[in-house]
């Protein structure tokens, strides 16, 4: 299930506008919303006993601007990160904190995947075993957000090295 | 011949899911029915030309499981799984909610989430997965057994194996591509390893997509025709024969796999009359032997000039018949051939499976006969045995097994 919310910033900004327009019929507010225009397909989460996990799926964006998540947030783990995979000075693929967020291009896609962007669980709160539902809930640049949930499954893969530490992805490896 | 084969074509009436426009397609004949399997790609569009086979779709949802009425495909993998310990009702929810997403997905032309060699999931081939309930599995979701869900009674002609029999959860991976087989059974058993370990896997195939007209009745490796008397999905016989009504199996079925060791070497000392008389069919189209055509209705009071019957009493066909028309089942077996050990030459059978509403109703008076008395038993021998409640379908959003599980 997939929620959209307008942050508060952006219903005080809506207010705000209504209030300058006064007497004047009231406009709908055209306040573009960053989150309007996401939505994801294929959402998956590993399972994992304890310690970290991520979320991968495809992000859409069907507005005509650029989106940028700037942070995602799961009651899974008190702490995640949005990561991307890179090659170190070494030629290894670590993955490291995205600077900036996840941009998703205008009427574009983002692939959230193994061994390249993901949603970083850096620790878990308690196990994620296939089939649980994960409720995620990403927020923009603008302060709007968007929830979702995605699936675990039992996955083998994603094993990167984190840039940050040297701790060990999922319970599979 | 040929156009023989065009009516029985014509007449194995498409189930609704089946992608073909099998229907309007077969009754023009044999020839055009292979020639022109028109496909409707998921999408819904009619393809300008005779599409790829690998690209057909047999829609996953619906209210009952779709591998059970569709036209058998020429490729199917059976696997039994035994519940892991500590696997309770809501572990089996979760279970199922994965597989069915998996499997919908595949059914589909589509990878299934977080598979690794998406590119394998793109040629379906019109595969189906179904999902069936072994008694085990209906206890650890502490739900109803419907009372045929258990082994059968024993029969004297069985020498089960442990090995081929019994299992909480079975997987039927059909297609008519064995590659789309192989990967869907792979991803499946990678999801299902957390809740349950496989108990055993039965490989079968038919005729490879392509080589007869759909419809046309399969061959046995003893080289009989085999299931000329099944009731055609869709019509009223079918559903009434198949589909449970109570419960949470209600649109559902159960369903018997037996392993039927054919012993092929002793099979070759037996001339061709003694091959027919055993069976009471033609080899040559599966006619009863008091008949013409393969669907000619037998005739058993026909007699020899010297007065025996034509069609034996002690033939498979004149066994396997009851007066009690609601002893049938449908069957939808498959072969088998493995690699022979020791002094045979052959390590061969049929992966019988059975449909049917009600196990002890239909198939068991049945089997009672044969096992009573059949001459086709000198030949053959049921090695395995198992019997599963196959949950009714489900709809997007939906999963298998939730009408017991929910």
């Amino acid at each position: 299930m997939n929620t959209h919310s307008i942050s508060r910033l952006a219903v005080v900004a809506a207010a705000a506008l209504l209030l300058a327009g006064c007497a004047a019929p009231a406009p709908q507010a055209q306040v573009a919303v960053e989150s309007d225009s996401v939505s994801i397909t294929d959402a998956w989460v590993k399972s994992a006993e304890e310690g970290m996990s991520a979320a991968f799926g495809v992000l859409g964006n069907d507005g005509a601007a650029d989106v940028t998540i700037v942070s995602a947030s799961t009651e899974a783990s008190p702490m995640v990160e949005l990561h991307e995979t890179v090659a170190n000075d070494a030629g290894e693929m670590v993955m490291q904190p995205k600077e900036g967020g996840f941009v998703i291009p205008a009427g574009g896609t983002l692939t959230l995947e193994p061994g390249a962007n993901h949603i970083m669980l850096m620790g878990l709160a308690k196990p994620i075993v296939a089939g649980d539902e994960v409720s995620f809930t990403l927020t923009f640049a603008d302060g709007s957000t968007y929830t979702f949930t995605a699936p675990a499954k039992d996955f083998t893969g994603a094993n990167e090295n984190y840039v940050g530490g040297d701790m060990d992805m999922g319970g599979n490896n | 011949m040929s156009a023989d084969r065009s009516s029985r074509s014509g007449r194995s009436g498409s189930s609704r899911r089946q992608f073909l426009l099998g229907g309007a397609v077969a009754g023009l004949g044999a020839a055009a029915a292979v020639g022109a399997d028109f496909v409707i790609t998921r999408t819904g569009q009619e393809p300008a030309s005779a599409a790829i086979n690998g690209s057909a779709v047999v829609d996953f949802y619906g209210a009952h499981q779709a591998g059970i009425g569709v036209a058998p495909q020429a490729h199917s993998n059976l696997i039994a799984l035994d519940l892991v310990e500590g696997v309770d009702r809501d572990a089996l929810r979760r279970m199922m909610r994965v597989v069915t997403d998996d499997a919908a997905r595949m059914a589909d032309g589509r990878a299934a989430l977080a598979d690794m060699e998406p590119e394998l999931a793109v040629v379906p081939a019109r595969l189906t997965v179904t999902f069936g309930f072994g008694p085990g599995f209906v206890a650890r979701a502490r739900g109803l057994a419907p009372s045929w869900l258990r082994p059968l009674p024993a029969f004297t002609v069985d020498r089960l194996e442990d090995a081929w029999s019994g299992g909480d959860l079975l997987v039927q991976v059909s297609s008519d591509d064995p590659l789309t087989v192989a990967h869907a059974t792979r991803m499946l058993l990678k999801d299902l390893r957390s809740f349950a370990h496989p108990r055993w896997t039965q490989t079968g195939f038919r005729r490879a997509h392509g080589s007869e007209a759909q419809g046309t009745t399969m061959r046995n490796l003893f080289g009989q025709v085999d299931g000329t008397v099944n009731a055609q999905s869709g019509t009223d016989d079918f559903d009434e024969l198949v589909w449970a009504r109570e419960g949470w199996i209600a649109g559902g079925t159960s369903m018997v796999v037996r392993r039927i060791h054919m012993d092929l070497d002793r099979w070759d000392r037996l001339d061709r009359s003694g091959r027919e008389q055993a069976v009471g069919r033609t080899l040559a189209n599966g006619a009863p032997l008091t008949g013409v055509n393969e669907r000619d209705e037998p005739d058993f009071a026909a007699t020899t000039p010297i007065g025996f019957p034509v069609i034996p009493e002690f033939s498979h066909l004149r066994r396997a018949r009851s007066d009690d028309r609601t002893q049938r089942i449908v069957r939808r077996g498959y072969n088998y051939d493995e690699g022979p050990t020791g002094e045979s030459v052959s390590d061969a059978g049929l992966i019988f499976i059975s449909y049917q509403a009600d196990v002890d109703r239909q198939f068991v008076p049945l089997q009672r006969r044969l096992d009573d008395l059949d001459l086709l038993n000198q030949w053959i021998t049921p090695i395995g045995s198992a019997v599963f409640a196959i949950p009714p379908g489900c709809q997007p959003g939906g999963y298998i097994g939730e009408t017991l599980l929910d």
